[in-house]
Formats: structure tokens, C-alpha cells, sequence
């Protein structure tokens, strides 16, 4: 059995005894085919010595039974990771961030406690996933529709923990953005209730997220402090239709003003779909990789030569069908001065949605989930041959034409010097309002010598993106302290002060150790090795 | 327990058989349950929304099989638990394991009850 570093086999299964007797003998797995399926799937150290593994797993069915396992891992200083779903795939899936830990899988968690069709709002445990929310909302004739990320058997709890986006509205498509009120199990095992949740007897929980004094919600935000048991969501009221639309510009150095036109359109709620910008004539040959962004004139020359729009913002309005057509003649009165723009009305749906509906529409932007996006990864486009996974780079840049640009050529550049593959390349993704993240998606193999090579290289496209300013949002487990490393003002002062917060609220260390780079105090040295 | 069943009325022994075969249905009207839900979404057999003519598992293995076996799951009568345990308990491709938690042994049995249906 594999047993948590420094930990004597009589402790380790004296807990696991303990854990046994809250949740019951089958709901504690140790025993290698059921680990197997802890695994990190997609990991970039599968079958090597750095491999993260649990050591156990334990699945609670309820609050009381997560403070049980917590305090009994606690008083033996057990290292514990709790996953909600566990299918953060691309970002460290189901397994721990530190080898040997006991994985509290909160899968069985799954109640949908309330959705309150006045308040536009939701309260739901971890286990519940994009699936089992849609199916809830469908069957119960609700009015309300949520946001989904691409992949629809995540957790609504576990995706807005890791920041995680979907398509649909401003406000929502940030999956943090739309948190109000969040229960956790703090390390102690003691209950802690964030914004008006601390107030007994409130009927403002999912109404409004600050409380009073710091707001802790961000303590248990891609952390290592709490075991989060429910989480509050606002969900947006089913808009009567939704209207997509383009803006096409002609030429290399009409991108500035696109984006910054379109920019000021979103802030001012003037459009409240995710916006998308994409250069047609670079996307030609594939269409999920932006190719590299070339000098103007020759760029000017291909769009001459194929008669595509050397850039396209594509915009969304969800809303009655009157407002969405006279946002979209503002939106194009304010770019009509733009030399040979082209304007596109590409899609026009009514909602409720029909059958036929379905068949020709992209399921997340209106809030369906789906696990279409995995035919990227299984069957691949061009000529990339399928993988048997893939991680995600994904680094915050600035949302401007010139920052699309800069971001285009230094990722381009450094994956030809490095020889990286990647089959998705986009680098102006809006999940998430306010800025772009520059999206890349790298193969994994199940294959040592390919992943080490892939690490050292992925290490070296994160420092050299740092070199830029710019920063990832998220990261799977194998890069989580390089991406921390690079938050480095003040002497590193951000991980500095997360340790501190660490230490006072987890001073055994026992929960999370190492995620997103901020360990426990007795693993810091070694960042858990 | 063959005395049993000799000792038991025919009409008993039909009573067991139906129960039997009720059973049966039911297991597999649960597996189709969770087939719909937990299967389904990548190995259905509708097409994708991102114009492609197939969801992702359905086209992986469309790709793998080359027409020699159907690509869609629920057309296939050669998975039985165990086979079909051992593509959920350990992944195959991009598709990761499943875990006994969401996914008890029952419940892939009662996937592979509604999948040995005949169509």
C-alpha cells in the first residue's frame, strides 16, 4: 500500500479505519484497480517516479461526514485533496498535487439544495455537474439558464474554484463571477460560511456576496484552505432569442480599432455575449490555430490574394428580439467607418429552443451541456494525429489589438524554437470580461520520454511568457509552482503571504499541499518532494 | 438447489423465470439510464455541433474500427461487464477512467444488461 510520506503504516491505517467507520467500508478505496481511476489522466508524469498518486480515497456523502474526515485526517496529519466531480482534465484531473495523499471525493455529493426562480440563483453541492444542473432546470421547467464549459461533466462547485469559463454572458460566463456564498470545512473541521451565509437566519445568501468585512470567498479560489460543501450561483433568466453577428476588417492595422471599438461596445453593455476575434485568413488551413501573424504588408497581400478578412469580431446579444436587432445597427453604425468593414447577421434563434435548433448550434453559448469540444483531442484536425490527452497553457495577456499580436508571435515563435506541438491555438479567448487569455492546447502522451521533453518545454514557454508580463490563469499540477514563481513582485510577497494564511488557518498542513504552489510549511524546502 | 426447483410447481418455475427475466429488464432499463447519461454524450449516436457528422468516442472509434464493428456503442452486442469494465475502470485514448463512486460495479454491469440488448 502506498502510504503518505513520513507517515507510519499504523497511523496511516488507523485513519483509514476511522475514515471507514464515518462513511462506510465501500466508500473507502485503497486497493490499486479502484486508485487507478484516481489517476490524473491527461498527466504529463504518467508512469514516471514523479507521477502524483493518492494513497486512498474517501467518498463522504454530506457535510457532517466531510468534517469527520477532515478532523480524523487533521488529528493524524493525513495529507487530504478533495475534488468535486474530478474531471479537471487538462488541469490535474482527479489525482492530488502531493503523492500519497487521500483524495475526499465529493462526488456523491450531488444535491441540487435550491434554485429560486425570483432570485435568478442556485445553491448546489460539489458533486453536482453542468449535466446534472441542465437536467434539473429541464425537468422542473425552469426559466433560468446557467453557463457551461466546454466539457459538461465537471463540477459547477469545482470549475468556478479553478476559474473556469463558459460562453454565454457577461457576469456569468467567468464561473467565479457568478459565485454568491460559499459553505467550506476549514482544516479545523469547523464550518465556515462566507458573505450573508454567516448570518443566521438570512434570506440574502445568494443575494449578495460581500458580507461584511475582507471577503473570504477568494481564500478558497484555486486553494489549499477549505473543503468547499456549497457553493451559490447566479444564473441568468432565459433570454426570449439570441442574435450572432461579425465585424470584418480588411486589413492588418484596422485590428487596433476593432478591438477597442468592440471593447468599449462590451463594457457598455451594449452587447453582453462572449465576443471572439480571429483572423480568417490565418485561420484558413485550420480552423482552431491561428497560424503565425505575419508583417502588414504581406498579411494585406494574403487578404488581397484570398478575398478573407484579415480580422473578424464576432458578437453575441442575448435579450427580446427588438433590443438585440437595435444593439446590433448601433454596433455597426460605430464600425461603419472602418475602410471595406463587413457586417454578418450569422445566426438568429428563438429560445425555447426546437429540436431543429439543436442540431445547428453551438450547446454551450446557450447554456447546454455537451462533451463535443473532446472530439478535438480524439480525432484531431488537419494533420495532427489523435492523442491520448492534453493540458492546457493558458496565459492572461491584454486586451488590445497589439496585445493579440505580441501574443500570436511570441507563442508561434517559441513553439517553433522548441518544437511544440499544439492542436488549439486562440489568442483572444473572453471567458472571462476584461481581458484575453491566449488558449493553447498541448498534446499529452502516455509516453515518458514525450512528456519530459514536454515539460521542460511547456517551463520554458511559461518563463518566457512571464518575460512578457504575462501570467497563467490555471495550470495542471506538474507546473503549478513555475506558474506561482512568476507572480514575483515584491520578493514573491503574493505566495509569501498565501504561505502565512496557510499556516495560521492549516497549521498541520494536511489539506492540499502544494496546490498552485503553496505548501504547507514542513513541505515548503522541497516543494513536496 | 436443483431439489428446490424439483420440488417446486411448474407454475412456480415460470413465476421464477418471469421474475428473472423482469429483473433483467429492469437492470436493463436502469443501464440505459445510465448509458443516456454518463455515455451518451460521446458515444451516442448524433452528430456533434461542431459540424461534424459524429460525437467524439462515436468518430474515435469509427476511426479505430474502420467499419468492421459499428462505431456507436448502442448498436454493439460484444460488451459484456467485464470488457466493459475494463475501458471504464482504466480509460482508453483521451477517455479517462471512471471511479467506483460515480460509477459503481452495478452500474457498469447494468450499462453492459441494456448494451447486450438485441435492437
Amino acid at each position: 500500500m502506498t502510504i503518505p510520506s513520513g507517515m507510519t503504516e499504523a497511523t496511516f491505517a488507523d485513519g483509514l479505519a476511522a475514515m471507514r467507520d464515518v462513511v462506510g467500508a465501500e466508500w473507502v478505496f485503497d486497493q490499486p484497480a479502484d486508485l487507478n481511476t484516481y489517476r490524473d489522466f491527461y498527466s504529463v508524469f504518467w508512469g514516471e517516479p514523479e507521477e502524483r498518486l493518492a494513497s486512498a480515497a474517501a467518498a463522504p456523502a454530506n457535510v457532517e461526514q466531510v468534517q469527520a474526515l477532515v478532523r480524523i485526517a487533521n488529528e493524524r496529519r493525513i495529507p487530504i485533496y478533495p475534488i468535486s466531480t474530478g474531471r479537471n482534465l487538462g488541469y490535474g484531473g482527479s489525482a492530488p498535487v502531493l503523492s500519497g495523499s487521500v483524495v475526499l471525493d465529493l462526488k456523491r455529493m450531488d444535491r441540487v439544495l435550491e434554485v429560486n426562480e425570483d432570485n435568478c440563483s442556485c445553491l448546489v453541492e460539489p458533486g453536482v455537474s453542468f449535466f446534472d444542473m441542465y437536467r434539473h432546470l429541464r425537468e422542473s421547467g425552469s426559466k433560468l439558464m446557467m453557463s457551461v464549459p466546454d466539457p459538461g461533466w465537471g463540477s459547477l462547485v469545482g470549475n468556478a474554484l479553478d476559474s473556469g469559463g463558459g460562453y454565454t454572458v457577461a457576469g456569468y460566463r467567468g464561473h467565479w463571477e457568478a459565485v454568491c456564498g460559499i459553505e467550506a470545512v476549514m482544516p479545523d473541521g469547523e464550518l465556515l460560511r462566507t458573505g450573508m451565509g454567516a448570518l443566521p437566519g438570512s434570506e440574502t445568501w445568494q443575494q449578495y456576496r460581500l458580507g461584511i468585512g475582507p471577503c473570504l470567498d477568494g481564500l478558497f479560489r484555486q486553494s489549499s484552505l477549505g473543503v468547499v460543501t456549497k457553493m451559490g450561483f447566479w444564473l441568468y433568466p432565459m433570454p426570449e432569442s439570441m442574435l450572432s453577428a461579425s465585424v470584418s476588417v480588411m486589413r492588418f492595422e484596422d485590428l487596433e480599432e476593432l478591438v477597442r471599438i468592440a471593447n468599449e461596445l462590451e463594457y457598455g453593455n451594449v452587447f453582453n455575449g462572449m465576443p471572439g476575434f480571429s483572423s480568417p485568413v490565418l485561420a484558413r488551413e485550420n480552423p482552431i490555430v491561428m497560424s503565425m501573424v505575419p508583417e502588414p504588408e504581406v498579411m494585406n497581400a494574403m487578404v488581397a490574394e484570398t478575398g478573407l478578412p484579415a480580422w473578424s469580431f464576432a458578437s453575441n446579444f442575448y435579450g427580446p428580439e427588438r433590443v438585440v436587432r437595435e444593439q446590433w445597427a448601433y454596433m455597426q453604425s460605430r464600425f461603419a467607418h472602418i475602410p471595406g468593414v463587413r457586417f454578418a447577421e450569422t445566426g438568429f434563434v428563438r429560445l425555447p429552443l426546437t429540436p431543429e435548433d439543436m442540431e445547428r448550434i453551438h450547446k454551450p453559448r446557450f447554456g447546454i451541456p455537451s462533451l463535443e469540444i473532446f472530439s478535438v483531442g480524439s480525432r484531431g484536425y488537419g494533420d495532427f494525429n489523435p492523442s491520448d490527452g492534453h493540458i492546457w497553457f493558458s496565459a492572461v495577456i491584454p486586451r488590445s489589438g497589439q496585445g493579440i499580436i505580441a501574443a500570436n508571435r511570441v507563442m508561434r515563435a517559441e513553439c517553433e524554437r522548441l518544437g511544440l506541438d499544439l492542436f488549439m491555438f486562440v489568442p483572444s479567448v473572453t471567458c472571462w470580461t476584461r481581458s484575453f487569455v491566449l488558449f493553447a492546447a498541448v498534446p499529452v502522451y502516455k509516453d515518458a520520454t514525450r512528456n519530459r521533453e514536454l515539460r521542460d518545454k511547456v517551463r520554458e514557454v511559461i518563463a518566457t511568457c512571464a518575460s512578457h508580463g504575462w501570467g497563467e490563469y490555471r495550470c495542471p499540477p506538474a507546473f503549478m509552482d513555475n506558474v506561482m514563481d512568476a507572480y514575483s513582485f515584491g520578493e514573491h510577497k503574493l505566495r509569501r503571504v498565501n504561505e502565512a494564511i496557510k499556516d495560521a488557518l492549516d497549521p498541520n498542513g494536511v489539506l492540499s499541499a502544494g496546490r498552485y504552489g503553496v505548501w504547507p510549511r514542513h513541505l515548503r524546502e522541497g516543494r513536496g518532494a | 438447489m436443483k431439489w428446490l426447483y424439483l420440488a417446486l410447481p411448474l407454475s412456480a418455475l415460470a413465476v421464477t423465470a418471469s421474475v428473472a427475466a423482469q429483473s433483467q429488464g429492469s437492470q436493463a432499463q436502469r443501464g440505459q439510464q445510465l448509458f443516456t447519461h454518463f455515455c451518451a454524450p460521446c458515444h451516442g449516436q448524433g452528430a456533434g455541433d461542431d459540424r461534424s457528422d459524429m460525437l467524439p468516442g462515436t468518430a474515435a472509434l469509427a476511426r479505430r474500427y474502420q467499419g468492421a464493428k459499428p462505431a456507436a456503442l448502442e448498436l454493439r452486442t460484444d460488451l459484456p461487464a467485464p470488457v466493459l469494465t475494463l475501458f471504464v475502470r482504466r480509460g482508453v485514448g483521451p477517455m479517462p477512467a471512471f471511479r467506483p463512486s460515480e460509477l459503481s460495479d452495478a452500474d457498469v454491469a447494468a450499462i453492459a444488461a441494456y448494451l447486450a440488448q438485441p435492437d
